[in-house]
């Protein structure tokens, strides 16, 4: 079109006037999603002291990085919601998933007085967030806590008010354990909540959660664990009632492996296996198969070649759930599938 | 010769009730003060008492750490905010005071009621729409995240601030001044950069101070623009970090040693914005002479 | 002054007119000067359309799709793509509504309070320090709204306010802390640095005479300061339209306190959503076209409300001072 190409001079013009000591073409730079941005910067942090590599990566969220990747502005986005077909057709090539690690999400509550460990069914968890549970005395909870005394208050429920890929990865739970949800509610990053307020990013909702009697939230483990929040036990697919433990997240992991495998995109909620914790999901770097610059892309797949392998080992101590073997050796095989202007790349270091 | 009926009003009889409306508004005068500046003086304690203890010289001097790592500071956020604002400034206050004394000297025309209306219009544009817009003019042209794109965004958000509060302080200027400088036979360009601007520049500067205050501490249309940088740099064409999305950044972590650098990021904001005011107080007295 | 235009010396009465070509020259700098100032005026006007040239495109998708219902319905749902705008206007216009009803006239009192009854120094120090705290970042006040303000309102405001005046729809709901009231006062505390300082700096530049003029005719300070904020009322009126603006466009602070639900609800104390806070939580989030060409064209519709807000306030002020421009003209 016409008034972009203009706009291309004018910017080809200002790039020119501007570019004076430019960083070199081995520094890459990255956005998108915010769950796993203290392990990113850690990553990158220990990776720049290894290689020399700089790679500056700004949390502007899930979407952004979409976004971001789609315009061709960064190297690779992170997104905590993997894209879905009619996405990737919107992409204009072709976008290789690279999962990196997984996370938990705590059904955290506030209960004064309450020292028991609540317990809660995918169907309660549904019925709070649905507002048809409106009291912490309501029959059905009392029915999956047996032998306590709930506390007869009042319900908040708190939802995420901005689009995150924790809302993604919570209402993926949900409509995997409830039609009525899938059918009136969905999934996305940011879905119309049948009721409850909402609080602005992890750090909101945790905070809103810790203020608030009677208040229930979902959040990211390491924000309930920071806040020190009471954490809800849910039931599983297998029955049992597990807490969210980088164990238990490992364990969802590995259950879906096989899926995975056919695609990286799978879901690990709901996973079936009784060491399993239900509510949890993989966070993706977002990659076009086809690279432009040859330089770029190798330093990209060496990065990405160094964290799917010695960069899991920092993930635990930040509270972030490692890869098991089988999707490495599935990330393995997508990275063997970049290219540079068609030709593969030279083998990784 | 006043008319027959005049009565003077302190003769009127009515002094008692006078006065009590005197010490009413007066007493509502303080209540009005007393109120605001409460939860102001509350939010800076509450900085205060969670900034201080990661403040020092090492947060000036040295570069972000990871996670779990001790120490580490916010080096390149600052010289990144000084620079971003000061892009921001290079483009909104030559721009702004300009059209702020046209439209106080030259006001009347239609392009004056325009220009009126749209800065005011542009004083209610949320910052993100700004940063957006400022993603798809500069951004996108330049094909990456750059400090340039980050310093029009804020330069953009400082614009209505200067040009609104430029006019209303040029136009009190009293009309004496004018005249007296038109009779002694100063053309009118020198009327304006002699007598007026001068006049009004304790005014000018406080809206420029307000502006930059308010630029300094925008963090949603940076992220569409400068990005953010973890490491350093001063290329004016590659993404840039600045103290507001640092602060953005390390609020929102769940993890208490960054949390208290945000705290300390923010005190190091207000610092930064004090001694700028502070230097520009400085220039205005011995421009206007005092 | 520095530098003024000399005068030649020579006998009284003799012409001191300065030659044609020096006329010629400063008629050249004058209408250079004109010319200059006119073309950054412009260039603030360019930027505004640029700004709306951007909005209005992105917004260009949803526009098509969803016409004129976007502005009445209530359904916010991506995954549906189901979009209406109202429960976002509702809640920008009652938030910058008891935002400003609250920073105006307290606001300008402190203005009053630092300009005319405190001592100088302490007037000074205390404007200073009004100044930085425009610098405050927005999350800041967030988090004193979520972690102050919230717990106050809860346990002690809200409750008072239902028992006393819970006859009012205003008034009804169950006191959670956050919602509309809490986004009111925290905007209402973010707002008043500019008008503070903006305030004070208009009384300050209006001419000593008017003060003394009234005091000459026997006012008391009450009714001195009247008749200086009634001469100041165009300058003010600016001040309180940059404040709005503030009001309107803020986003951090609001979205982390106002609950950020869309159901309209009548109450002050019920949770709410301002159409800044939505574009500010899902923008960087949204995926899919439709999606962010919703937002944007709530952005748009932002616009149009600070159109319309800003012609009614002129609307007034040029209603109450009838024909009178401005007092100093008269020094």
């Amino acid at each position: 079109m016409k008034t972009h190409s203009i706009r291309r001079l004018i910017g080809a013009t200002l790039l020119l006037a501007l570019t004076a000591a430019s960083a070199s073409a081995q520094n890459l730079t990255g956005a998108g999603a915010t769950f796993p941005y203290p392990l990113y910067s850690k990553w990158f942090d220990v990776y720049h002291e290894k290689t020399g590599i700089q790679i500056n990566y700004q949390s502007i969220g899930s979407g952004g990085g979409i976004q971001q990747v789609k315009a061709g502005t960064v190297d690779f986005g992170a997104s905590d919601a993997a894209l879905s077909n009619d996405r990737l057709k919107e992409m204009p090539r072709r976008v290789i998933h690279f999962p990196t690690v997984a996370g938990a999400l705590a059904i955290a509550y506030n209960l004064p007085g309450f020292t028991a460990t609540l317990k809660l069914t995918p169907e309660l968890i549904t019925g709070i967030y649905m507002g048809t549970i409106t009291v912490w005395n309501d029959p059905k909870i009392a029915a999956a806590n047996p032998g306590v005394t709930m506390p007869t208050a009042p319900i908040l429920a708190i939802h995420r008010s901005d689009g995150s890929g924790t809302t993604n990865i919570f209402t993926t739970y949900l409509a995997l354990v409830s039609t009525q949800w899938k059918e009136l509610v969905g999934v996305n990053t940011s879905v119309s909540w049948p009721s409850g307020v909402g609080g602005k990013g992890n750090e909101g909702v945790a905070g809103l959660v810790r203020q608030t009697p009677g208040a229930i939230g979902y959040v990211e483990l390491a924000y309930a664990k920071q806040n020190q929040l009471q954490v809800a036990q849910v039931r599983n697919k297998a029955g049992r009632f597990m807490e969210p433990t980088l164990a238990s997240t490992t364990a969802a992991v590995a259950a879906a492996a096989d899926a995975l495998a056919k695609d990286a995109r799978a879901p690990i909620a709901n996973a079936a296996t009784p060491d399993a914790y239900p509510i949890a999901g993989l966070t993706y770097l977002l990659v076009y198969q086809d690279q432009k610059d040859p330089a770029r892309a190798r330093a990209l797949a060496n990065f990405i070649d160094w964290a799917i392998h010695d960069g899991q080992a920092l993930a635990e101590g930040l509270e972030y759930a490692r890869l098991p073997e089988a999707l490495v050796k599935v990330n393995e095989a997508s990275l063997k599938k970049l290219t540079a202007g068609g030709k593969p790349l030279a083998a990784a270091q | 010769m006043p008319p027959e009926n005049f009565t003077p009003l302190a003769s009127r009889g009515r002094g008692l009730r006078r006065r009590a409306v005197n010490a009413a508004a007066i007493g509502a005068c303080v209540l009005a003060a007393a109120l605001i500046l409460l939860p102001l003086a509350l939010i800076v304690w509450h900085l205060l008492a969670k900034g201080l203890p990661a403040f020092g010289p090492a947060f000036f001097l040295h570069m972000p750490k990871p996670v779990g790592e001790p120490g580490g500071g916010m080096a390149n956020a600052i010289v990144g905010t000084l620079i971003l604002v000061g892009l921001g400034a290079l483009i909104a206050v030559p721009v702004g005071v300009g059209t702020g004394v046209y439209l106080a000297e030259y006001g009347g025309g239609r392009l004056s009621a325009i220009v009126r209306y749209t800065a005011d219009l542009l004083a209610g544009v949320p910052s993100i729409v700004v940063g957006v817009a400022a993603y798809g003019l500069v951004v996108m042209p330049m094909g990456r995240f750059s400090a340039i794109a980050g310093g029009v965004a804020l330069g953009i958000l400082m614009l209505p601030t200067i040009v609104r509060s430029t006019e209303e302080v040029v136009r009190l200027v009293p009309q004496s001044y004018r005249h007296a400088a038109l009779a002694l036979g100063a053309p009118r360009w020198r009327v304006l950069q002699s007598v007026v601007v001068p006049a009004a520049w304790s005014g000018i500067v406080t809206a420029i101070m307000l502006a930059v205050a308010r630029a300094a501490g925008e963090t949603a249309p940076l992220l569409f623009t400068a990005l953010g940088n973890r490491f350093w740099s001063l290329a004016l064409d590659q993404p840039m970090a600045s103290l507001p999305v640092f602060i953005f950044d390390y609020a929102r972590a769940p993890y208490d040693d960054w949390n208290r650098q945000a705290w300390t990021g923010a005190l190091v904001l207000l610092l930064l914005v004090a001694v700028v005011s502070a230097l520009m107080r400085l220039t205005t007295r011995r421009i206007a002479g005092h | 002054m520095s530098g003024s235009a000399t005068v030649a010396a020579s006998p009284p009465g003799a012409a001191t007119r300065p030659s044609v070509a020096v006329r010629a020259r400063q008629a050249w700098a004058d209408r250079a000067c004109h010319g200059l100032l006119a073309a950054l005026a412009a260039l603030v006007f360019a930027v505004a359309v640029l700004i709306l040239y951007e909005t209005t495109r992105g917004a260009g998708p949803a526009i098509s799709a969803l016409g004129w219902g976007f502005l009445t319905s209530t359904s916010w749902d991506p995954v549906a793509e189901r979009f209406g705008a109202l429960p976002y206007l509702y809640g920008t216009i009652v938030s910058a509504t008891l935002a400003l009803s609250l920073a105006l006239p307290l606001g300008i009192g402190t203005a009053v309070f630092l300009v005319e009854l405190a001592p100088r120094r302490i007037g000074e120090a205390v404007a200073f320090l009004v100044e930085l705290l425009a610098a405050i970042p927005s999350i800041v006040y967030g988090i004193w709204g979520v972690f102050v303000l919230a717990p106050w309102l809860r346990s002690a405001l809200e409750p008072w306010l239902i028992a006393h005046l819970g006859f009012l729809p205003l008034f009804q709901g169950f006191p959670f802390g956050i919602g509309m009231l809490n986004a009111g006062i925290v905007l209402a505390v973010m707002v008043s640095p500019t008008i503070i300082s903006l305030s004070r700096e208009i009384l300050l530049s209006l001419p000593g005479s008017l003060r003394e003029a009234a005091f000459a005719m026997g006012a008391t300070r009450a009714e001195a300061i009247a008749v200086m904020l009634d001469g100041a009322r165009p300058g003010l009126l600016g001040a309180a339209i940059l404040g709005l603006g503030r009001a309107l466009g803020e986003t951090m602070a609001v979205t982390m306190v106002i609950g950020n639900t869309n159901r309209i609800s009548p109450s002050l104390l019920a949770p709410g959503a301002t159409m800044a806070s939505v574009i500010a939580n899902e923008f960087t989030e949204a995926t899919g076209k439709l999606y962010l060409s919703a937002l944007t064209e709530i952005a748009l519709v932002l616009f149009a409300l600070t159109i319309v807000v800003n012609a009614l306030a002129r609307l007034l002020v040029r209603m109450t001072m009838g024909a009178r421009r401005d007092i100093a003209g008269a020094a």
